[in-house]
């Protein structure tokens, strides 16, 4: 049961994107359709998890040698080299994907939701139901739930914004400036979560 | 060549706005501008790494091979957010308490990186600076900003200072869905007024 | 200088130089700031303490930390004298739950047991909403929400909703509610030391129970409509 509340509480009353703030560059950047924005939310999902993973477990052995302080170098860097991994990979076994992704695939190192999950994960500051203690199993199970949110609210903000390029915007407003107000109304609905777990 | 360093600094704070401009560096943008002390605090810790990261990378970028040339950047941006990371923790803890995670986050942010590759790379040690300054502040300047409209409309003061009643306030604007809208029609209206 | 190659030995030994700098560069800065780290850690507990206890004359004494029933106590006293004693308590081990995480507080108790001050350590509230108890329940315009000066033992520390004698922030009544049971968990910690005589240990902050049978933390969600609940309540009675 607690497990299954993760999952709510990091997809919905807490989405990384539209209540944490984290991640905000592809989910303007990437999500101007549904297509894109799906494999992209797909590559976030596996990097993440993966890079959860391995950043929680050096965080170990830099706690066990008093190196806490090395934590942002190392971790940006493991994120960086496993980014690179998965750009070879997707390179190989799907060509189309990567054609699709390919400009924002080294962008995932420099989105901040990675390397933002890491460091949550693996100092237990994040934000859990009640009865949760943070640790492997826990942290392994945000970083999925986070990562599936990403994606929802980028999937959800596609959507919109497909509908809305067929929108008359005043001169001023368009591109970025009308995306964020529509982000905000996403945001304001997601609010309608707080307080669910 | 005055002329030049001062075109520099001034392209950052306004024709190539980090913020209004070029939209990078989202992230702390929308989640720092609670108020607008918490907003000038997060451009000030980034404007010093930029300006560092800047000239370091200036320095080194003939003995730096093109093809490692990210993750050594990188590594030397990491370097200036942790120092940045552990100062303020000695010296400021309060507000290191309320920026959090996004002192760490400055290593992703965008604008850092990109000005690394876009400008440092490829100019001397002196413009690099400028340029460094030029960008932090035109971030700084613009996370005050978004930080002083939301801390106005939301709590009804500035700068912490009570201006009207705080009754009056509309929190939503310190919520979550208000840092979107703000910063949404902010930069409509810094579109709107550089068309003219 | 001509730009290096990007051979392998070049490569290799440009990262591996510009590694070694970099964390030569953090162990100094770490080593440096190490000490005023901790200090500044130690700083803001003492001073979380000294704010909250009892304005006296003389040089207040803090004794060593003691922890009991979930809460850490710290007495101060000035000579022999027990003057206070300053209790870090949060929400966890609470019933009333607050919306966002846990929030941990510095509640100060004089020698015979009125709330004296209380500081927010730390809290996840929504900004805004829940952050609003820092200043809420300190109000001296305020007298109903106003929590200062008085005594877990004679007032009832719930809010004025469920029949207490507090009123909660507007729209937070969840987050007032985990605030006030911090306070009296606080409070029964030192009650039930010695030196605190004719208190008795005060029943908890009632719990709210919802008449629909529902898990009064499914009804605090507002998914049930807390107001609805307490309607019924009201309806009932």
């Amino acid at each position: 049961m607690v497990y299954f509340l993760i999952f709510i509480s990091a997809i919905f009353v807490n989405n990384i994107v539209l209540s944490q703030f984290l991640g905000i560059c592809p989910f303007l950047g990437v999500s101007k359709k549904i297509n894109t924005a799906l494999g992209m939310g797909a590559a976030v999902l596996f990097v993440m998890t993966l890079a959860t993973l391995v950043t929680y477990l050096l965080q170990q052995l830099l706690n066990a040698w008093g190196l806490g302080f090395l934590q942002t170098i190392l971790f940006i860097l493991v994120i960086a080299a496993l980014v690179q991994m998965i750009e070879i990979i997707l390179k190989k076994i799907s060509p189309s994907l990567y054609q699709a992704l390919g400009v924002f695939l080294p962008l995932i190192t420099t989105n901040c939701c990675l390397l933002g999950v890491a460091i949550m994960v693996a100092s237990g500051t994040y934000k859990l139901p009640m009865g949760a203690e943070p640790g492997l199993l826990t942290g392994m199970l945000f970083a999925i739930a986070t990562a599936i949110g990403f994606a929802l609210a980028l999937v959800l903000f596609a959507g919109m914004r497909e509908q809305l390029a067929l929108a008359k915007v005043p001169k001023a407003m368009q591109g970025t400036p009308i995306a964020l107000l529509t982000a905000g109304l996403l945001a304001m609905a997601f609010m309608g979560f707080s307080g669910v777990v | 060549m005055k002329n030049k360093a001062l075109n520099t600094v001034l392209n950052g704070i306004l024709r190539e706005n980090p913020v209004f401009a070029l939209v990078l560096g989202m992230c702390p943008t929308l989640a720092t501008t609670t108020s607008a002390i918490n907003g000038m605090s997060m451009g000030l810790a980034t404007t010093f790494v930029l300006i560092c990261s800047n000239v370091v990378i200036s320095l080194l970028k003939n003995l730096i091979p093109d093809k490692v040339r990210i993750p050594a950047f990188i590594v030397v941006i990491a370097t200036f957010v942790t120092m940045v990371q552990l100062l303020m923790q000695a010296y400021l803890p309060a507000i290191y308490e309320v920026l959090g995670l996004f002192i760490p986050l400055i290593v992703v942010n965008c604008i850092v990186l990109g000005r690394a590759e876009a400008f440092a790379a490829k100019n001397t040690v002196g413009l690099s600076a400028l340029d460094g300054l030029g960008m932090g502040l035109g971030f700084s300047l613009a996370l005050t900003l978004i930080g002083a409209v939301r801390e106005l409309l939301g709590t009804g003061s500035l700068f912490g200072m009570n201006l009207y009643s705080e009754t009056y306030g509309m929190l939503f604007f310190v919520l979550a869905p208000g840092a979107f809208i703000v910063l949404g029609y902010l930069m409509a209206l810094v579109q709107k007024l550089l068309k003219k | 200088m001509a730009k290096l190659q990007s051979s392998f030995k070049n490569m290799l030994l440009s990262l591996t130089l510009i590694a070694l700098v970099a964390a030569a560069a953090l162990a100094g800065v770490y080593m440096l700031t190490k000490d005023p780290i901790a200090a500044a850690m130690t700083e803001k507990q003492q001073s979380a303490i000294m704010q909250v206890l009892p304005e006296v004359e003389g040089d207040i004494r803090i004794a060593e930390a003691e922890e009991s029933n979930g809460v850490t106590l710290y007495k101060a006293y000035v000579g022999e004298e027990w003057i206070g004693t300053a209790v870090e308590a949060s929400t966890e081990g609470n019933q009333n739950m607050p919306f966002g995480g846990t929030f941990r507080l510095m509640v100060g108790f004089n020698n015979v047991g009125d709330v004296v001050r209380y500081v927010v350590l730390e809290q996840a509230e929504t900004p805004g909403l829940g952050a609003l108890m820092s200043t809420w329940f300190c109000n001296p315009d305020k007298p109903k929400s106003n929590i200062l000066g008085k005594n877990p033992a004679t007032t009832n520390f719930s809010v004025s909703k469920d029949g207490g004698d507090v009123d909660a922030i507007t729209a937070s009544t969840i987050t007032s509610r985990a605030f006030l049971e911090v306070v009296v968990r606080a409070y029964n910690a030192i009650a039930q030391q010695p030196m605190l005589i004719e208190k008795v240990e005060v029943e908890p902050a009632e719990v709210f129970v919802c008449p629909n049978g529902n898990d009064p933390l499914e009804c605090a969600g507002r998914g049930c409509a807390e107001q609805y609940c307490l309607k019924q309540k009201g309806g009932q009675q």
